[in-house]
């Protein structure tokens, strides 16, 4: 049995990935004194970002051991997010680098761990002004929010099963806790103990899936198990759907999506906003890496179940959405039809379909900031904006924030002028290259059907019975400037992506090929 | 760069008249009315400079640009014969839009010319863009401004005449997408490259059944927006709800990109497939003639029969593209022109009378003549006209699209034109009805304003001239 401790690496595994980066590690040894048993110069640079990252819970954990208040948290957390940055932009010359086995910091993870920090970041501006007048003191939120970015992390650079274990469970653990934050409010709980438990559950299917393949195939880090893959065995088939299920509960697909409602409605909604962007883009990293790495994309019955997966998610969203009052609901259905289309993007394989399903994710990710930043902006003290009525004749009484509302949802719906449509129309075009025609028709109708629970928001938002919001006096002034300014400058992306996708597309195919080209 | 210019100046006058609405309503509809009139005189130019030398130089002026070019998208717009009749159109409807709005909406006056500019700015797009991929972003462009102002500013049931307008186009839009997309990548397979150029995509060698599909899609959003029995059903909901300018734009306008896109788009492309369709697309044209016209004939909504008429009008059209003879195309450019006049004519008139009356419903019409004899006399001209009196321009048209129909098909004209006598019997019971008859109403109503008279006084002017000379329309379209 090898030990495959990270630290202690005593044999060193020969995979074709090494091929690349032993290049750099015969280079590296003939800078250090040990023979690469220890990790590198550049590997702990390339890892600087992370243990920044994790570095920030600890500063907080201090900060409140001072006892100090919720807004210098929140500057300190903010900088610290913003120093994770920095950090991945001073680092970016020694990438990519594979720390044995278990994590890989390639262009690829760096793109992911780039969205998912910045999501983060707009995430905690948001609750700042959501959680100062609520009735729990938020200071440990922003632990748990910090812990559980470095679990989706983790995820993004994970190319082991270990790390991808290790990131899944440090991200749905601190979600336990933020999902059920304001516990004193109606189905907080019961938000908080259906998450606990199907994420408990699905990731008890997730190491028999892990189980399988490893018996399958000897080992459990990615590029080994391509190696040893033989595509039909029906044990790594039967690993593989255990393993999809603990991803499509994440991911809210069908038919695991049953927890998604409940749980946006039931979660504060910087929580809900961070579960909709940044757990979803950690998972879905991990699983493109995954696949990528094994070619799934030409294995026949993987493509079949994933194909299904994404229609069913597909019309199941739209669907169930059509009906719905509550806009936190809404918008759960329709992130469930959103990774549906996602998915489409992700069938064929090449280059095309990952540029495609990035594109797509940093718009799906924009507009749902947006559209949850507006939420957080209108809710008042002791009740979220949730119901429908609330958002009546908005934009005669706000039509900044109505505008803007306006904005993410005809994103959402795919209408031109938006980085939305841009995303949508890449995933056509992915999808029509590979003559994909079931779920690419699928697509189209379905989207159609989207297009009324949008319209019928939005129509909401212009009719004429004015709603009498309470001016609640702004104690916070700046904060609600800077929410204000974050939202100013999400739209602009929204708008300038939409307009100009020439502008980002290029540095996403950039980021893509470093490390794979 | 000229046509660059046209658009922009649209869409920063919208801009402008909303963020200026708050000082000063006023300053925002002088502001849309000279932008509008700026476009006016740039497209008058356009004909003079370059209108003698159509007949060698088909493309007037082009333009093109990078935009993304990972995808091999640019942005390509030029103008020619046909695109600059309709351009012509699109801006002389839009000042006679801006004009009729002026007293008519008090609310939000600034946000209104906002959408009504950034409609126009999406279809004179349209008009212009040889990108296919251009030409789909300003296909939706069109579609959210109009959906707002018929959301915003429209009649009781606007919520629903609304939705339907966007979802019927929407869903169009969408399957033209898929054609598209189906189109790049058959071409980019054969060639290499991979463009949604309009002069590259129309080499394309494309197998008869693939030529099919691709070219349903394509109809689909075209015959949508046309609009053919039996995708027709937004149609009345929509102009019928919709304020005057709004269902000035729609009739007037967006009709007309429908079949534009026909003429420039499936024709060419597709020339097989429209050929082995083009017996059904008459008969469903000739079904949409009758159709509106039974239509039209029975309702009580006076906007709602304007609607049915429009059905009616544009089914004509629909006939005379698949009949494949440049006399019936040239009497298509006709019928765009003069449908866009006359309709549009009516419905301003239909909202003249709905300011005084505050109905729609024709039976609570009656005798409008002995109180506003000048209204009626307009009425009486754009009537006729829509019933295709000779001297006026839709009789041309629709002659010329009979003539050339008849050359393909006998009974398919002969079907036709029939729906010139129902033309007849509805657009007389519009009249009788409305203006005729024993007086229903005992109010003091008053006659038409300065401002209504020029621009019914336009629009009759228009509408004559183009019966009378319609040579120089078809002139500058040489198929």
């Amino acid at each position: 049995m090898q030990c495959e401790c990270f630290l202690l690496n005593t044999k060193r595994q020969k995979t074709p990935f090494d091929t690349h980066d032993s290049q750099l590690t015969t280079h590296n040894s003939q800078l250090t004194t040990h023979n690469s048993q220890l990790m590198t110069h550049e590997q702990l640079m390339a890892l600087l970002p992370f243990m920044v990252l994790a570095t920030a819970s600890i500063v907080i954990i201090l900060l409140i051991a001072f006892r100090q208040g919720h807004t210098i948290i929140q500057i300190t957390g903010f900088l610290m997010m913003c120093l994770v940055i920095f950090t991945m932009w001073y680092v970016r010359d020694v990438l990519p680098q594979t720390i044995v086995p278990l994590l890989i910091v390639d262009g690829y993870g760096a793109l992911f761990t780039g969205l998912i920090v910045f999501c983060v970041l707009v995430v905690g501006l948001f609750s700042y002004i959501y959680f100062e007048e609520r009735e729990e003191n938020p200071r440990e939120y922003y632990i748990l929010i910090f812990l559980s970015t470095l679990g989706a992390a983790i995820l993004t650079i994970s190319r082991h099963f270990i790390s991808f274990f290790i990131g899944l469970e440090l991200l749905s653990v601190s979600l336990y806790a933020l999902i059920a934050y304001l516990r004193t409010r109606n189905n907080a709980i019961e938000a908080g103990v259906k998450y606990l438990l199907l994420a408990a559950l699905t990731s008890a299917f997730l190491l028999f899936g892990m189980a399988m393949i490893y018996m399958d195939t000897g080992s459990m880090d990615f590029s080994v198990i391509a190696q040893k893959l033989d595509a039909s065995s029906p044990l790594f088939l039967a690993g593989f759907s255990l393993m999809m299920i603990a991803v499509g509960f994440k991911l809210a697909l069908v038919p695991f999506h049953l927890w998604a409602a409940d749980v946006y409605q039931g979660a504060p909604p910087p929580v809900a906003s961070f579960i909709a962007t940044v757990s979803k883009i950690g998972v879905f990293a991990v699983l493109l890496r995954f696949a990528q790495e094994l070619h799934l994309q030409d294995n026949h019955s993987v493509m079949t179940i994933i194909s299904a997966i994404a229609i069913l998610s597909m019309i199941t969203g739209n669907i169930l959405a059509l009906r719905q009052q509550n806009i936190k609901r809404l918008l759960a259905y329709s992130s469930i039809s959103h990774f549906g289309y996602l998915l489409v993007a992700f069938l064929p394989g090449n280059n095309r379909g990952v540029e495609a399903a990035v594109f797509y994710l940093i718009a799906y990710a924009v507009t749902i900031l947006i559209a949850f930043g507006v939420m957080i902006l209108l809710s008042a003290k002791d009740k979220d904006a949730e119901p429908l009525s609330v958002y009546r004749g908005l934009f005669w009484e706000k039509p900044f924030v109505a505008v803007v509302l306006a904005v993410a949802l005809l994103s959402l719906a795919g209408i031109p002028l938006t980085a939305g449509f841009i995303g949508k129309f890449y995933v056509l075009t992915a999808g029509v290259s590979q003559q994909a025609w079931l779920p690419v028709i699928v697509l189209v109708v379905t989207s159609v059907i989207g297009l009324y629970y949008y319209l019928r928001i939005i129509s909401t938002l212009f009719s004429d019975v004015a709603v009498v919001i309470q001016k609640e006096k702004s104690l916070h002034p700046f904060f609600y400037a800077a929410s204000y300014a974050a939202l100013v400058v999400l739209v602009l992306m929204l708008l300038g992506f939409g307009v100009m996708p020439a502008v980002i597309i290029p540095t996403i195919k950039q980021f893509l090929l470093i490390g794979n080209g | 760069m000229i046509l660059v210019w046209m658009i922009i100046i649209l869409l920063v006058a919208g801009i402008l008249s909303w963020l200026i609405s708050k000082e000063s309503p006023m300053a925002a509809m002088w502001i849309a009315l000279c932008a509008v009139l700026a476009d006016l005189a740039i497209v008058l130019n356009i004909w003079l400079q370059y209108g003698k030398e159509i007949a060698t130089n088909k493309w007037m002026i082009e333009f093109q640009s990078q935009w993304i070019p990972s995808f091999g998208i640019s942005f390509h717009v030029a103008i020619d014969g046909l695109s600059l009749v309709l351009l012509l159109l699109t801006f002389f409807l839009g000042t006679l839009a801006v004009l009729c709005s002026w007293k008519e909406i008090s609310n939000r006056a600034g946000f209104y010319y906002f959408n009504l500019l950034w409609t126009l700015a999406g279809i004179s797009g349209v008009f212009v863009a040889l990108d296919l991929f251009l030409f789909y972003f300003f296909w939706e462009v069109m579609l959210v401004p109009m959906y707002l102002l018929i959301l915003i500013w429209g009649d009781k049931n606007r919520r629903y005449a609304a939705y339907k307008f966007f979802i019927f186009t929407q869903a169009g839009g969408l399957l033209m997408l898929l054609s598209i997309l189906a189109l790049y990548f058959t071409h980019g397979a054969q060639s290499g490259r991979y463009s949604y150029d309009y002069f590259s995509l129309i080499n394309t060698h494309l197998e008869p059944a693939a030529a099919k599909w691709i070219m349903v899609g394509f109809m689909i959003a075209f015959v949508i927006k046309l609009p053919m029995v039996p995708f027709h059903s937004w149609l009345p909901d929509a102009h019928s709800e919709a304020p005057t300018a709004g269902s000035l734009i729609l009739a007037g306008l967006l009709l007309k990109t429908g079949a534009y896109g026909i003429i420039r788009f499936v024709l060419p492309f597709f020339p097989q497939a429209a050929a082995d369709v083009a017996n059904w697309a008459m008969l469903l044209g000739v079904i949409g003639i009758i159709y509106g016209a039974m239509m039209a004939f029975a309702q009580t909504d006076i906007k709602r029969l304007i609607a049915y008429t429009s059905v009616s009008h544009m089914g004509f059209v629909l006939t005379g593209i698949f009949a494949f003879r440049e006399i019936a195309m040239q009497g298509v450019v006709m019928q765009i022109v003069t449908h866009g006049i006359s309709t549009g004519a009516l419905f301003v008139l239909a909202g003249m009378i709905k300011e005084r009356l505050h109905t729609r419903d024709i039976l609570q019409m009656g005798g409008l003549w002995t109180s506003m004899p000048a209204m009626g006399g307009v009425a009486m001209l754009f009537t006729m006209a829509s019933l295709g009196l000779p001297a006026l321009g839709n009789f041309v048209a629709e002659f010329l699209i009979l003539l050339g129909t008849f050359q393909a098909n006998v009974w398919i004209t002969v079907l036709a034109s029939t729906g010139l006598v129902f033309s007849a019997l509805y657009s007389l019971r519009m009249m009788q009805k409305v203006f005729l008859g024993p007086a229903t109403n005992d109010n003091k109503l008053s006659d038409i304003t300065a401002r209504e008279f020029i621009i019914l006084a336009v629009l009759s002017v228009a509408i004559i001239l183009l019966g009378l000379y319609p040579q120089t329309v078809m002139d500058l379209v040489k198929f």
